[in-house]
């Protein structure tokens, strides 16, 4: 694998994972530097999900998954023996596909992490949701109604308020789970713009179907086809000149 | 088209009517236990002892003991058909060991009463030394609710979207913080109703209590949970087939049905409201 001069938060070494006997990820090397945003592309079903699903080790939670290979968080493997899962999340946040507020108000929502951090704080508490919902951009639409449901809100606004819950608890990584797949044009506007800001402060990985996307908003691509990794450069590289032929037929479109 | 639209009409005029139907019958029967037997129900019948024999007075010790005894059912069975359920839904993997463990409450659940009634002896009067009493007639009421509100709970866990547990551990909650703060809040209306249902039944149940508690007659109120007690289904059976004057005590028989009915009326009522209002707490 090629060298970049960064430093590299999240490295998976010869990662594969199995549901029963079918084997979904395939040896995967990947290095994800340090304050980038990092995109994985793919043709539906290659193992996206499934691969950042292995970063927070969501993918414990499916009875038959399989896990073969480290992933190193600045050097420790999280699958190491009598590693904290709670305290690896907490590091390594996440956003979903679909917005997945709790039936909570929204200060609710935000404040969850916290809590069950055993933060009790309230005047606190009551800083970082402020602080929180300000970084994913939605304070101004909600901060007239922090005690409403969150299932009230609009789907760009349920993803931004599920952002700004993964915030709250100050990780060190965001998984991103294709989060404007199920958004308008505008709202997935405002959620590319917040991923530009937020690698400022965090390591963003970002699974997405959408090529224009990755392109506008990533600094290293992964191409990842029937589970294994095709390609990973800088992203203006993959996009301009992709070494393999498989990864030039998907970007072009003649695939996927 | 037309062939299509009769069908339909036909289809649904079946559902109607069997739906129809089964409300018929329900007023039917409460309409026919009613008119027998509100005639006896006044101050008396509700608040005073049996007299002469049974052919006078009320029910008053009858409907103590079995609001007595289905608490301690309630105390018994909810807490720890709660928990199981906790644990065989969240806490075990999928396998044979899960299957067995389900397939043998959903046996239990088709166990005669009477079966419950003799296994209560063995177990409560007679291993646990409790005497017939109300404690071990709850006891054993409380096993025979067990299985309904394992499955009960169970289904109403499942159906809280996996999507709840996932947003929970990844914002770094522990698996029972994630249980306790965001999958319990959304099963518990489930959860009230299912038990709350298995307990109503419960108290009209006369086989299980039959050995393990239940008098003929007593001349005071069940002092502790180890005396025994007299109870509306029970009162009901003797009334209506094993007492010397049947005709004669037709209507108090009619009338303790009544109060039967009522009671496991309000508990029903008091499961909706509950249901309703958790609800509405849970929606924010
Ligand atoms: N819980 C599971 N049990 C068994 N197989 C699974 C499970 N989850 C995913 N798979 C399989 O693993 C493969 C990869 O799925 P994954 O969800 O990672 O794909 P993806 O690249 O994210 O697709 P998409 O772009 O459609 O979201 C698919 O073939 C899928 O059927
Ligand atoms: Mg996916």
């Amino acid at each position: 694998m090629k060298k970049f001069l960064y430093k590299n938060k999240i490295i998976t070494k010869d990662l594969s994972l199995f549901f029963g006997e079918k084997q979904v990820l395939e040896k995967i090397n990947l290095n994800i530097p340090e304050h980038k945003v990092t995109a994985i592309i793919g043709p539906s079903g290659c193992g996206k999900s499934t691969l950042l699903r292995c970063i927070n080790r969501m993918n414990d939670l499916i009875e038959s998954s399989h896990i073969e290979g480290n992933i190193l968080l600045d050097g420790r493997n999280i699958y190491e023996n009598g590693a904290d899962v709670v305290n690896i999340r907490r590091k390594i946040g996440m956003v979903f596909q679909r917005p997945n507020p709790f039936p909570k108000s929204i200060y609710n929502n935000v404040v969850y992490g916290l809590k069950v951090k055993g933060l009790r704080d309230k005047k606190r508490n009551t800083e970082i949701v402020e602080r929180s919902l300000k970084n994913s951009g939605l304070w101004e639409e909600v901060k007239e109604r922090l005690n409403n449901s969150a299932l009230a809100l609009s789907g760009g606004q349920q993803q931004r308020l599920c952002i700004a819950r993964a915030l709250a608890v100050e990780p060190e990584v965001i998984l991103m789970d294709e989060p404007t797949s199920a958004l308008d044009p505008a709202s997935t506007l405002k959620i590319e713009e917040l991923m530009g800001k937020l690698k400022e402060r965090y390591t963003i990985i970002l699974v997405t179907h959408n090529m224009q996307q990755a392109a506008r908003v990533s600094d290293f691509t992964g191409f990842l086809y029937l589970g294994r990794l095709i390609e990973f450069d800088e992203t203006s590289r993959i996009f301009t000149n992709p070494k393999e032929k498989l990864t030039e037929n998907y970007i072009s479109g003649r695939f996927g | 088209m037309r062939f299509k639209r009769l069908d339909e009409m036909f289809g649904f005029g079946m559902l109607g009517l069997s739906a129809l139907l089964v409300v018929l019958i329900l007023c039917v029967i409460i309409f026919d236990i009613s008119a027998k037997g509100l005639s006896v129900i006044n101050w008396e019948f509700l608040s005073g002892f049996p007299r002469e024999g049974m052919t006078k007075g009320g029910i008053f010790p009858a409907i103590v003991g079995t609001i007595f005894v289905t608490l301690i059912t309630t105390l018994f069975s909810i807490p720890l058909g709660v928990c199981a359920a906790i644990y065989i839904s969240e806490y075990t993997r999928e396998g044979t060991l899960t299957g067995i463990i389900r397939a043998a409450i959903r046996n239990l659940a088709g166990v005669p009463s009477i079966v419950y009634g003799l296994f209560g002896v063995a177990l409560f009067v007679q291993g646990f030394r409790f005497g017939t009493s109300v404690l071990s007639a709850g006891l054993t009421l409380g096993l025979l609710t067990l299985p309904w509100i394992i499955a009960t709970s169970e289904e109403a866990l499942r159906a809280v979207p996996q999507s709840y547990r996932e947003g929970a551990l990844a914002l770094g909650a522990t698996k029972w913080q994630s249980i306790y703060t965001n999958v319990l809040p959304h099963a518990i209306p489930g959860i009230l109703t299912g038990s709350i249902l298995g307990l109503s039944r419960a108290a009209g149940e006369t086989a299980p209590i039959l050995f393990t508690g239940v008098a003929f007659s007593l001349p005071a109120l069940p002092g502790s949970v180890f005396d025994q007690f007299m109870a509306l289904p029970y009162h009901l059976y003797i009334l209506s087939t094993q007492h010397h004057a049947i005709e004669q005590v037709k209507p108090l028989a009619y009338g303790t049905a009544l109060v039967l009915i009522v009671l496991v009326f309000v508990m029903n009522l008091t499961a909706m409201i509950f249901r309703y209002r958790l609800r509405k707490k849970f929606q924010v």
